[in-house]
């Protein structure tokens, strides 16, 4: 590829930005709970799903682990904390409820009433 | 495109790779493909951190956690624990020295605090070996706002704007520098990037051309444009093999991209970059030797004028600028001049980057605001002196550089204050030294080296340094008389006010400094035929202190010379005269009883 013009420039530049992104950090964090009863109870499975689904809709956001915080029997477990606002708790998540929370929660600040375990500030 | 949702920064400058760096990262790729976790997360080889005493280091992103003396063998950790349950590997985290806190966090160390990092923004954070990264960075926006918008007198004007002054050393404002070459006549024009870094103990422009190399095309390019030029040399010594390996890998990426070649980026203007390798001798970083050597002649000095913005290369109007100096440029034309001059003192502006090194806690590369303290570099950004030592001096400036001691520590860095102060700000090498430093011992150290580095054209240079270390040797030997002094601080000016080139001119420096400020030790050397320090070797006396002796024979054993004496359960004796001060004795001891003194 030869760049031909400034504006070819600043096109390929929107491009690569992409490839650094998770270096710099997004507003948006989406943090898996990776403790041994998460893995367990299939977070693998729902991160994976979280990785896949944001790449399908260009979506930036920071993907984050944590271990156990004690809720084990509620995993796998998934908080979005959206800047300024609360960090929302979702238990018992499956891959199948993830294109919900990303669509709802993290595009549009809706949060899936029918997930949330838990509130926090 | 997959979405990586977290990477791993593995350094790849030159310390961190001798360190293992390539083995981590092949480790690491193992790991993660053995997890599945290789299309998640991505390893990515970056330049120098600047905390180089701390390597091999690795840096997790989106977190930013650094993790410091990494071996292969910790990889299983890094992969387990944190990239697959998210879990921070407490053990490998930076132990703050004074607290033995951990400090999880890149930013937050106190090494990179009162740092301000505008060359070396990228340096450890991007892949140099890809332009992608570069360009997402805001990489040739600088270029394309040059050809899209600014003409070349206000692309000189805007450099002239900032202030910036040159950064090999000499601190000539770079503006004026681009207008001279510029409004000289002649065609074609050159422009060069002086990357002969050869000052001991200085790796700054090497972790620059590693870490950031498009930094430095980007630069030349704007200046090329700047001064009407349409070829450009960048002169790197052969034995920075990584620094041109990226380089080449670099002007490769650029002119395929089109941004080196003809025709760059649409605008009409072409311009092409070579890259000359060095043979490593320490006065091609001269300019008018280094231009000798870019077209193949013997590196030797010549007088100047001509200079070389009317006569340089071929005889032709070349501008030549050091590679920490072309850094600066993008930064300038995306940010203004005026930003620029906005850091820094009266008359040095915006940042510089120092090689610190010596007894130091935090060796390494760091890049301060102009005008702060050689204090703060020390003791805050590098954590002062280890191992409960007291601090004695530091070299700036390499061997071209003085000697200060700790009364000139609040001293501004700048390029007047430094000179003033009898040193130079250079190119940006900081040694540091501890009370057991030897202050006869490092005037001899750097003007052995400029000797040896000598071109030999100009008698001064030649047979003054030479007559200097001369003098030095016999000090140091015991053999000193008092107007030696005298004498070398005349032969020292002699060869600074005659000496054809920087070379010459500057080596004196380390002597005239030390005089200045460490006489009394240069005395003690002559009238008490005794070395402070302990080091000076002919100075030295081995004596076993009576009370402390316990007769044990275990000096005597180990005397490689058999020059001390006394049986068991008797005090032992050393005989000074068949003594060779090889200090085994001392470290065998186990009651301390043998003093050095």
């Amino acid at each position: 590829m030869t760049l031909k013009s400034l504006d070819d420039l600043r096109r390929l530049r929107e491009e690569v930005q992409k490839e650094i992104e998770t270096r710099q950090g997004a507003e948006v964090q989406i943090i898996v709970g990776m403790g041994t009863c998460g893995i367990a109870a299939g977070a693998r499975e729902v991160m994976t799903a979280i990785l896949e689904e944001l790449a399908r809709r260009n979506i930036k956001a920071t993907v984050l682990q944590t271990g156990c915080i004690g809720m084990c029997e509620k995993e796998p477990l998934v908080d979005v904390v959206r800047p300024g606002e609360k960090r929302i708790t979702y238990g018992h998540v499956t891959p199948r409820d993830v294109p919900r929370i990303i669509g709802e929660h993290v595009v549009n600040g809706r949060i899936v009433e029918d997930l949330v375990v838990g509130r926090a500030n | 495109m997959n979405l990586f949702r977290a990477h791993v920064l593995v350094c790849g400058g030159t310390g961190c790779t001798s360190g293992g760096s390539p083995e981590i990262r092949a480790r690491l790729e193992k790991e993660l493909a053995a997890k599945g976790l290789d299309k998640e997360v991505k390893v990515v080889t970056t330049g120098c951190h600047g905390l180089c005493e701390m390597g091999p280091l690795v840096i997790v992103y989106p977190e930013g956690t650094m993790y410091t003396h990494v071996t292969p063998d910790d990889v299983p950790d890094i992969v387990n624990e944190h990239l697959y349950k998210g879990r921070i590997v407490q053990r490998l985290l930076y132990k703050e020295p004074l607290t033995e806190e951990k400090v999880p966090h890149y930013g937050d160390l106190p090494f990179y605090q009162k740092q301000k990092r505008v060359v070396l923004q990228n340096c450890g954070y991007i892949n140099p070996e890809r332009i992608e990264e570069y360009i997402a960075r805001g990489g040739y926006s600088a270029l394309a706002k040059v050809l899209g918008e600014m003409t070349p007198e206000e692309v000189i004007a805007e450099v002239k704007k900032s202030g910036l002054r040159g950064r090999g050393g000499a601190g000539f404002p770079t503006g004026l520098k681009w207008e001279f070459c510029r409004k000289a006549p002649g065609e074609p024009k050159y422009v060069v990037c002086n990357g002969d870094e050869g000052d001991p103990g200085a790796f700054m422009d090497r972790s620059v051309m590693e870490g950031d190399p498009h930094r430095v095309l980007e630069g030349m390019i704007i200046g090329a444009y700047a001064i009407g030029a349409s070829e450009g040399y960048i002169y790197v010594r052969a034995e920075y093999p990584l620094a041109v390996k990226r380089l080449r890998i670099a002007t490769k990426q650029a002119e395929e991209l089109g941004l080196l070649g003809d025709n760059i980026l649409g605008s009409g203007f072409s311009f092409r970059i070579h890259i000359k390798e060095g043979a490593g001798a320490f006065v091609c970083g001269e300019e008018t030797a280094l231009m000798a050597s870019i077209m193949g002649q013997r590196g030797m000095p010549r007088p100047r004028p001509p200079f070389p913005a009317n006569q340089g290369l071929w005889d032709k109007p070349t501008n030549i600028n050091n590679v920490e100096t072309w850094a600066n440029i993008p930064d300038i034309i995306l940010k203004g001049g005026d930003w620029f001059a906005s850091m820094g003192t009266e008359k040095s502006k915006g940042t510089k980057v120092f090689a610190l090194t010596g007894k130091v806690r935090n060796t390494g590369l760091v890049e301060v605001p102009m005008g702060i303290t050689l204090r703060e570099i020390i003791f805050d950004i590098g954590g002062g002196i280890p191992n409960g030592k007291k601090f004695k001096a530091v070299q700036i400036g390499g061997p071209s550089g003085g000697c200060l001691p700790e009364s000139q520590l609040d001293l501004p860095v700048d390029y007047e204050s430094l000179t003033g102060a009898g040193a130079i700000m250079g190119s940006g090498g900081l040694v540091v030294m501890d009370e057991d430093t030897c202050i006869v011992d490092v005037a001899r150290f750097f003007l052995n080296f400029t000797r040896s580095e000598s071109c030999g054209k100009c008698t001064p240079c030649r047979e003054g340094i030479k007559r200097m270390l001369e003098i030095l040797d016999r000090i140091a030997a015991g053999k000193g008389k008092m107007e030696d002094l005298d004498l070398l601080e005349r032969t020292a000016l002699v060869v600074k006010q005659s000496a054809l080139c920087g070379l010459g001119q500057t080596a004196p420096n380390p002597i005239l400094s030390t005089l200045r400020y460490f006489r009394d030790e240069y005395v003690t050397h002559i009238q008490d035929k005794r070395c402070p320090a302990g080091v000076c070797a002919a100075l030295l006396v081995y004596r076993i202190k009576p009370e402390l002796c316990r007769g044990c024979t275990a000096c005597t054993r180990v005397c490689p010379v058999g020059a001390i004496s006394g049986t068991r359960k008797e005090v032992h004796f050393i005989d000074p005269d068949k003594c060779i001060k090889c200090g085994a004795c001392m470290e065998r001891c186990p009651f301390g009883a043998i003093v050095r003194g």
